[in-house]
Parts: structure tokens; C-alpha cells; sequence
């Protein structure tokens, strides 16, 4: 039995397809049905629905063999406890710094920054040469800046519609961010075969993709 | 801290209770016996060390995990240790010194800073066996084989093996001449098998195609025996020293399939656990339900050389409590007779228990005033008086 962990919404529809050229189609819509492991078209796969968070969590334990999660959620997870040889390509967006549309270029003082991705802005700073004082918040990062929490935040631009509803604009790329496939290194070894054939079926589906 | 809390315990320290620690010490003996019966004699180093001598060979990573406290006498820098393997090499290169070679076991408690991702433990027990003064896969084998009957006699079920060499990412990074940054940077993508990010590392080295092709290949290269052969292609233009891995990992798994023909072997050619301390074989037992390796080792010839003489060596290692939660070996079963005595002043009586002792009965003496019973404290039998002696009466 393979089990793989995917979290809901954006990349779950975005990963269908790699799912179902594999001949994984979940038995039950995880949109209307409220279970958390999904029975799928393969006998012998099995998908659990989770917040994306945690998908590194429960493929580093082995509780998923395998995972889908951005690049983001690895990076400030800390995944040298996972594989990861696929970039699925799926769920692109960028990560970046945004201020306050008037605000000065971000430099010099000591910054505040507000995000949820720790230590990924920590480092980032870090490389510029800035000290920053990085603020945890777990939603609704375009506030800080308005009302004085933060000089700028860390966070996810996709259309960089919801910075421009709230006066902020986009400033540093941080990186390109995509979802990974990730592996449990342990599965890797004890459940090869099956792991190598899902693997070699997920990059013909990437190849056609172009 | 409060009163009320201080029955609490530091992050990732455990105390073990008289059942389970009942279980691991009884298994703990029978290792060590077995360990024994293999000729592996039972050094025990200290528990705190000059820092220096703890992080010979190992790299950064045992650096952040060891706990560092100064010597009041010396101002030198002391470690906890955190890994007892340097302190063995060193006791067979400066100590021992035997031109022969040394078969060394060992047990007991290392201390992390950080838990293990996984386990949270920042205290695991420690056991594992050395082999010094042998290069060449019949050393390795007999630590792997040593390995295996340990977590047989374990009763760890299902056990998976891996089997890897680091000389085969050595040997590439000398033939392409990367220097340690890169290879530091290599080195952190291939053990993720970041497919993607290798890619693109490799290409903005200068480096000839063949090359290039061979690291992209690496994080492929994991299976079954097949892939020795897939890499024998692969790697057709590399140097004398990654065909010899190649080949020592076949003779290897070759041996093992013979003794163990029904454990199932796996390779990977890119795991590069220990890496900075492993210059040879490395291997690592699995089991179901845990996602990680559960006993690990490998060759790390030289390491004795900063002690004064470098040995080749090979060994293992594991944590004692992690196996004997996964033990499916019944932990020792209550004495049979665990003999209740009444509190009374009596030469005979005294005389008696110590006899009853000394064949191995477990006798518990009631104490003025205590609560409860004998058959309350699990007694299975009482000593009764009759005319001047002492009889043992069962209970119900």
C-alpha cells in the first residue's frame, strides 16, 4: 500500500492529473466528502488529504510515503529529512517581499517583517545584509504594514491582486515557487519498486506538459 | 519552576519504568553477550570529554548536537558526547595498540542538543560494535552480519537492509575537481535527490559531459542488485576507485544473499549518511512503521589517525531503546516465586531469606507498619512459622 499526502485545494486539483495518468483517480470528491483518507481507482494507493503545512510531517515520519508540497512549505519546514526528485511544476507562484506602495526601498535600519514563513525570511535578510525582526503571523499578511505591525511582509504573490486591494505593492523576488514531490527515505528503500514506477509515471505526465 | 511542575523533564530526556526497563536490560545483557560470543569486547569510555577529542572526524553535524561545558580545572572546552564512536577509535589507537586485529562493543547514554527530527529523543542509549585493523569487504561483512543477529535476537521483524559507498560521490567529486564548497553543495541536494536543483548545479560547473552525466545519475541509482549493473554502465568512464566500490558492493550483497536468502537488500548509491566521516561501505536497517533507519554503520578508515595511528575500522551502531520498542521479544516474565516475609526479629527467619536469596528467589521483608499485603505487592507465596521453622506457603 502506497500512501500519499496532498493538501486541499490548489494543488490537489493541479496534481489530478499527474494522479490519474497513474491511474490514481480518488474514489470520493475530497470537496463534498469530509473523510481524510481517500480510497482511490488503485487498489493499492491510498491518498490522505491534509493541510499543505503538514505534508512534510507526515512523510518525514512515514505516515505518507509520499507528499506533495510547495517549495515553500520544505524550505521553512527544513526537509533534509525527505527526498524530493521531482519538481511537478504545478501550483507556480513567487515568493516576495511587498510594502506599502509609498514606503522607502527596504535597507539599512532594522526592519520588521511580517510572515509566516520564519525562517525563510530570516535568511533572506540575512544574505542582504539586513537585520530584520520577523514577526510569526499565520494569515492575512497585507494588514501588518497598514497598520504599523511591520515595514514589510514575506509571503506568496500569485496574481498580486490582493497587495493591490490593500495599497502594497510587490518589491523582492525571494524565489519561484512550485510543489514537489517528496518521498520518505525509508519508503524509498523498503517500497522502491512501487515508489520508481510512480516516480517514472509522474515525469512522462511532466514531459508531455512540456 | 514551580513546585507542582518539578516532576517534569527536560525536552527529549525520559525516565524508563521498572517494567520496560526491566525489558531493555535484559536485552542489553543478551547483546552483550552476544557481542561476546563474536570475540567484540565491551569497552566503557567516559561520559564527558575534551570537545576536541569527541569531534574527530565527524563535521559540523556532531559539533552543533554535542553539549559544551569548561573544564574549571584545565579552562579546556568539554563535551557530553553525543556519539561514542570516536572515543572507541581512540581507545584502540592509543590504548590498545594490538597489531592484530580489534573487535570492540560498547553501550550507554549520549546526549543530543536537538532531538532527532523524528525520534525527539535527546538521549538515546547508545550500542554498537567496531572492527579495527581490517580493510576489505570480509570486515564489512562481519559487522553487517553482526548487525542482523543483533536485531534478530531483537525480535525486530521484517528487517530491510540498505547498502550504499560514499567512495562512489568521493571518486566524482575528485574527478571533477570540485572544490569543497561545491562539493558542500552537492552534497546537500544529492542527499534530498533533488533531481531538479542537481540539474542546475551541474550546469553552471565546468565540467565535461561524461561527468555530468554520471552526477546526474546518482540520485537514479537506488533498487535492487540490478543496480550494479545499470551503474557499471553508467560510470563506464570513471576511475579505478568507484569501479572497486562497485565491485565491493556486489561481493558484498553477494555474501549476504548467501547467509541471509530470504532479507531483502536494496543499494542507493547516492546516500551519503556520515559522509564526512565514512570513507567506505556504508549500510542501514529498516523495518515497517518507522521512517527512518533504525540501526546504521559503515567503514570510516583513518579516523584513529589523529590519535596516533589510523587504523582501517568498520562498525555499527544503534539506539538500545528504539529497537526494544520495536522488540517483539516478551520481556522477562515475573518471577515465579516472589516470596513474602513477616517482619519479625528471628535468626532462623533472617538465615531462612538469606538462603532463598542466594538461590535466586526474590524475597521482599515487610517493613513495621506498611500498608498492603504480601499478595497487594504481587507475592506469590508467604514464609510461615511452624514449630521453629521457616516453610514457604503459597498464596490462593
Amino acid at each position: 500500500m502506497l500512501t500519499i499526502a496532498v493538501s486541499k485545494g490548489r494543488i490537489f486539483e493541479e496534481a489530478l492529473p499527474f494522479l490519474e495518468a497513474a491511474g490514481i483517480t480518488p474514489v470520493d470528491d475530497p470537496k463534498t466528502c469530509r473523510k481524510l483518507i481517500l480510497r482511490t481507482t488503485r487498489e493499492d494507493v491510498q491518498l490522505v488529504i491534509i493541510r499543505a503545512t503538514d505534508v512534510p510531517t507526515f512523510v518525514e515520519y512515514g505516515a505518507a510515503d509520499l507528499g506533495i508540497a510547495g517549495k515553500d512549505v520544505l524550505l521553512e519546514h527544513g526537509a533534509e529529512s525527505l527526498y524530493e526528485p521531482l519538481d511537478l511544476n504545478i501550483a507556480r507562484c513567487r515568493l516576495m517581499t511587498a510594502a506599502h506602495k509609498d514606503a522607502p526601498p527596504l535597507s539599512g535600519r532594522r526592519l520588521r517583517v511580517a510572515t509566516k514563513y520564519v525562517k525563510i525570511a530570516q535568511r533572506y535578510f540575512a544574505n542582504q545584509g539586513i537585520q530584520a525582526e520577523i514577526i510569526k503571523l499565520y494569515g492575512s499578511m497585507e494588514l501588518a504594514p497598514l497598520v504599523g505591525l511591520a515595514d514589510c511582509i514575506v509571503d506568496l504573490v500569485e496574481t498580486g491582486n490582493t497587495l493591490k486591494a490593500n495599497d502594497l505593492e510587490p518589491r523582492d523576488l525571494i524565489m519561484h515557487i512550485s510543489s514537489r514531490l517528496v518521498v520518505n527515505k525509508a519508503a524509498m528503500k523498503m517500497k522502491n519498486r512501487a515508489i520508481v514506477e510512480l516516480l517514472n509515471q509522474f515525469e512522462a505526465t511532466l514531459a508531455t506538459k512540456g | 519552576m514551580q513546585q507542582k511542575d518539578s516532576w517534569l523533564l527536560p525536552d527529549g530526556i525520559e525516565e524508563i519504568l521498572p517494567a520496560n526497563a526491566k525489558h531493555l536490560e535484559s536485552l542489553r545483557r543478551r547483546l552483550l553477550d552476544m557481542f561476546a560470543c563474536w570475540g567484540y569486547e565491551l569497552v566503557i569510555p567516559p561520559f564527558i570529554d575534551f570537545l576536541d577529542s569527541l569531534l574527530t572526524g565527524s563535521g559540523h553535524d556532531l559539533d552543533l548536537q554535542t553539549f559544551k561545558l569548561t573544564d574549571q580545572l584545565s579552562g579546556e572546552m568539554l563535551g557530553v558526547r553525543a556519539d561514542m564512536t570516536p572515543q572507541v577509535a581512540r581507545i584502540d589507537a592509543h590504548h590498545l595498540k594490538h597489531e592484530w586485529p580489534t573487535r570492540l562493543c560498547y553501550y550507554g547514554t549520549v546526549l543530543h542538543t536537538r532531538g532527532d527530527p523524528l525520534e525527539k529523543t535527546r538521549s538515546p542509549l547508545q550500542i554498537g560494535a567496531e572492527l579495527y585493523g581490517h580493510a576489505g569487504v570480509d570486515s564489512d561483512v562481519e559487522v553487517i552480519r553482526l548487525m542482523l543477529e543483533m536485531l534478530a535476537l531483537m525480535g525486530v521483524l521484517n528487517v530491510h537492509l540498505d547498502l550504499g559507498h560514499v567512495g562512489i560521490y568521493r571518486s566524482l567529486s575528485r574527478q571533477a575537481g570540485l572544490s569543497p564548497v561545491q562539493e558542500g553543495e552537492l552534497f546537500d541536494v544529492l542527499q534530498r535527490k533533488a533531481r531538479p536543483e542537481l540539474a542546475e548545479w551541474i550546469d553552471s560547473y565546468a565540467l565535461d559531459s561524461d561527468l555530468k552525466a554520471m552526477f546526474l545519475a546518482l540520485p537514479l541509482l537506488n533498487g535492487g542488485m540490478e543496480i550494479i549493473g545499470k551503474a557499471r554502465q553508467v560510470f563506464e568512464q570513471a576511475d579505478a576507485d568507484l569501479k572497486q566500490a562497485l565491485a565491493d558492493l556486489e561481493t558484498i550483497a553477494g555474501r549476504l544473499a548467501r547467509l541471509f536468502p530470504s532479507l531483502p537488500v536494496s543499494f542507493d548509491l547516492a546516500e551519503l549518511r556520515g559522509y564526512h566521516y565514512h570513507t567506505g561501505v556504508v549500510f542501514a536497517a529498516f523495518t515497517p512503521a518507522v521512517g527512518r533507519e533504525i540501526a546504521r554503520g559503515g567503514r570510516y578508515d583513518n579516523i584513529g589517525g589523529v590519535f596516533g595511528r589510523a587504523r582501517p575500522a568498520t562498525g555499527f551502531s544503534a539506539d538500545l531503546k528504539l529497537l526494544a520498542g520495536l522488540s517483539s521479544v516478551k520481556g522477562p516474565s515475573e518471577p515465579e516465586n516472589k516470596i513474602f516475609a513477616p517482619c519479625i526479629d528471628d535468626a532462623v527467619l533472617a538465615e531462612k531469606i538469606r538462603d532463598l536469596r542466594a538461590a535466586g528467589n526474590t524475597v521482599i521483608q515487610q517493613l513495621p507498619g506498611q500498608a498492603g499485603d504480601g499478595a497487594a505487592m504481587g507475592c506469590t507465596a508467604v514464609l510461615v512459622q511452624e514449630n521453629q521453622n521457616w516453610f514457604i506457603k503459597n498464596l490462593a
